[in-house]
């Protein structure tokens, strides 16, 4: 029943919460005197052609009208036209979707696959030698710049050795998109090459974006399962003589796990975060380097759709979190 | 190391083997290797490394420590007030610091310093517009635990009135948490700071900052490996270093969360 209503409560403040994330974005990037159509107009376009580019794309009228008109947009789907483009933002936004995808994918499935086991073992067998190792990769994870990373990778494995490739996400066109993930059409289309090429130049964006996610989902499984290690229920079992190894998985584990699933949200914000600037440094035509092509290009369209997609996104997967916390941690 | 930071950005000019290198180019010195003379190597415009590292310490002092002064100088009465108060005002101000923890902070940033244009002074109102909700949420929770708390009811059924208990009560019993917080709260402002000046929003050329250096460096590479190298590494200690010092305040001054968060 608590958790129908937090359910509940939840999903009355989202619309809310999206709509307020609307204004802050628009007031920011309406709130300036720079100019888009002159910008996008040129230096040579007449007066009239400026007027004629502001009254089609509604620059025209005042500020409040042109938020009011976006927010009616929206809730068709219609996210306005990308000023640099000339496409729909949707369209725009959608077309770079998978490639984002497939890179966060791989991101979390690593860092989740690494991190919580390496978490366990370095609270299990903490204050040694492999949980001091541990600890300073975590804290390098929390403290390294990842654009730095990723030209330090480029430079050793791009570079140097020569092993991966230095930036894109295939040589050549990409096998047929029909999901747009590269890895799973090019396996559709029967195309090996097409695979390997592409699971090669997803080596190292993955690898910089999962870094910092890894050391945070390390530091927070080792504390829960250290918590979980030193609480009463554990020493109660310990005295009644069960073998370690069942009290880690059976009891340890279960509980040191909810405190992980409540991070999740957390990670995501750092994978988002992540993408703007990865995706900037290796060319990962995604979300992420669009965003920064946008605001390179003050498409202003295109900068608030980016970022209410990504809000709209953190906040639902957070939503999720709540939900499944709830579920699963009666104590809550 | 922190402290180690601090006396570098002030002694800078003293520090610094070529102190004019900020400013001054010397084309016939462009990118060699370190050597005794550069330790870190020379830049594109033969400027020592070395030198420009120590100015760009000032600078991610600067942008740092203002930026989070003034998240702290909004967030906390925004926390303290809407904490104290139940009513929808205290409700709205949650809301909107929600909205702003809803978008991950460098994309809010990447949008209001591209907005302004690139200079020391919009990436410090950039981080500060989106870095204040995280004391406004943190003191907000604190000071709601804080009134059930024998102290404070105590006060209150005394007759002292609310900014009095607010201010002398509730305020230096949060104070460790806002600390720590504050610390930690340093390095990602430095991070977020750099990866701006890195996308060519921060201080314009020839700003010795960290962020754009590392920018500036990757049409040299891979043969200009110590370019890229050196600001890359003062990023990571500083960040690391105020990262070590919230950890190591933690466990000092508020005992009750070492056990969970520190080790």
């Amino acid at each position: 029943m608590r958790t129908l209503v937090l359910v509940i409560n939840r999903l009355l403040w989202f619309v809310p919460t999206l709509v307020g994330l609307m204004i802050i974005t628009f007031t920011i990037s309406h709130i300036i005197p720079a100019d888009p159509v002159a910008f996008f107009a040129g230096e040579n376009a007449t007066n009239e052609q400026i007027e004629e580019l502001r009254a089609r794309y509604g620059f025209d009228k005042p500020l409040h009208i042109q938020l009011i008109n976006y927010l009616i947009g929206v809730t068709q789907g219609d996210l306005g036209v990308s000023i640099y483009t000339q496409r729909p933002i949707s369209e725009d936004l959608l077309s770079r979707l998978p490639a984002t995808m497939e890179l966060t994918f791989m991101a979390v499935l690593l860092s989740t696959v690494v991190g919580i086991p390496l978490g366990v073992i370095a609270a299990v067998y903490r204050n040694t030698m492999f949980d001091h190792v541990l600890r300073v990769i975590t804290v390098s994870g929390l403290a390294i710049a990842s654009f730095w990373l990723a030209i330090l990778f480029q430079l050793l494995f791009a570079m140097e050795l020569q092993i991966t490739p230095l930036q894109g996400r295939i040589d050549g066109w990409g096998p047929e998109v029909i999901t747009g993930f590269f890895l799973i059409d090019s396996i559709i289309a029967g195309d090996l090459d097409s695979f390997t090429n592409a699971a090669a130049h997803l080596v190292l964006p993955t690898l910089t974006l999962a870094f910092p996610a890894m050391a945070t989902i390390m530091r927070f499984t080792r504390a829960g399962v250290l918590d979980a290690i030193n609480s009463n229920y554990v020493l109660y079992e310990q005295a009644m003589g069960f073998p370690s190894r069942i009290i880690i998985w059976k009891y340890v584990l279960r509980n040191a796990l909810i405190g992980t699933v409540t991070q999740i949200g957390l990670v995501f914000g750092i994978l988002i975060a992540g993408t703007v600037v990865v995706e900037a440094v290796y060319d990962w035509p995604g979300l992420g380097l669009y965003a920064v092509e946008a605001i390179l290009n003050s498409d202003y369209n295109a900068i608030m759709g980016f970022t209410l997609i990504t809000g709209a996104f953190f906040i639902i997967i957070n939503l999720i979190v709540d939900i499944i916390q709830g579920v699963i941690d009666p104590r809550n | 190391m922190i402290l180690g930071l601090i006396i570098v950005a002030i002694a800078a000019p003293v520090l610094a083997p070529y102190p004019d290198d900020v400013t001054e180019f010397h084309p016939a010195e462009r990118l060699m290797g370190p050597s005794v003379q550069h330790f870190f190597g020379t830049d594109r415009m033969g400027s020592d490394i070395f030198s420009r590292m120590l100015f760009g310490a000032r600078i991610t002092i600067t942008i740092a420590v203002i930026a989070i002064g003034v998240s702290v100088l909004i967030g906390v009465p925004i926390g303290l007030l809407a904490g104290y108060y139940r009513n929808w005002v205290s409700d709205a101000l949650m809301r909107v610091s929600d909205i702003f923890l809803a978008v991950p902070q460098i994309i809010l940033a990447i949008a209001i310093a591209q907005t302004l244009g690139a200079s020391i002074e919009n990436v410090i109102l950039a981080l500060s517009a989106t870095y204040w909700p995280f004391w406004a949420r943190l003191v907000y929770a604190e000071t709601r635990s804080a009134l059930n708390e024998a102290y404070v009811e105590a006060s209150i059924a005394l007759g002292a009135k609310p900014l009095r208990v607010m201010v002398m009560h509730v305020l230096p019993n949060i104070s460790s948490s806002i600390i720590v917080r504050t610390t930690i709260g340093m390095g990602g402002t430095i991070l977020t700071a750099a990866a701006l000046g890195f996308l060519g929003l921060g201080p314009p050329a020839p700003s010795p900052e960290w962020g754009r250096t590392i920018a500036e460096s990757r049409e040299f590479l891979p043969e200009a490996w110590w370019y890229a190298t050196a600001p890359g590494i003062a990023i990571f200690l500083v960040v690391m270093g105020f990262n070590l010092l919230g950890d190591g305040l933690r466990d000092v001054l508020d005992p009750r969360t070492r056990r969970s968060t520190s080790d």
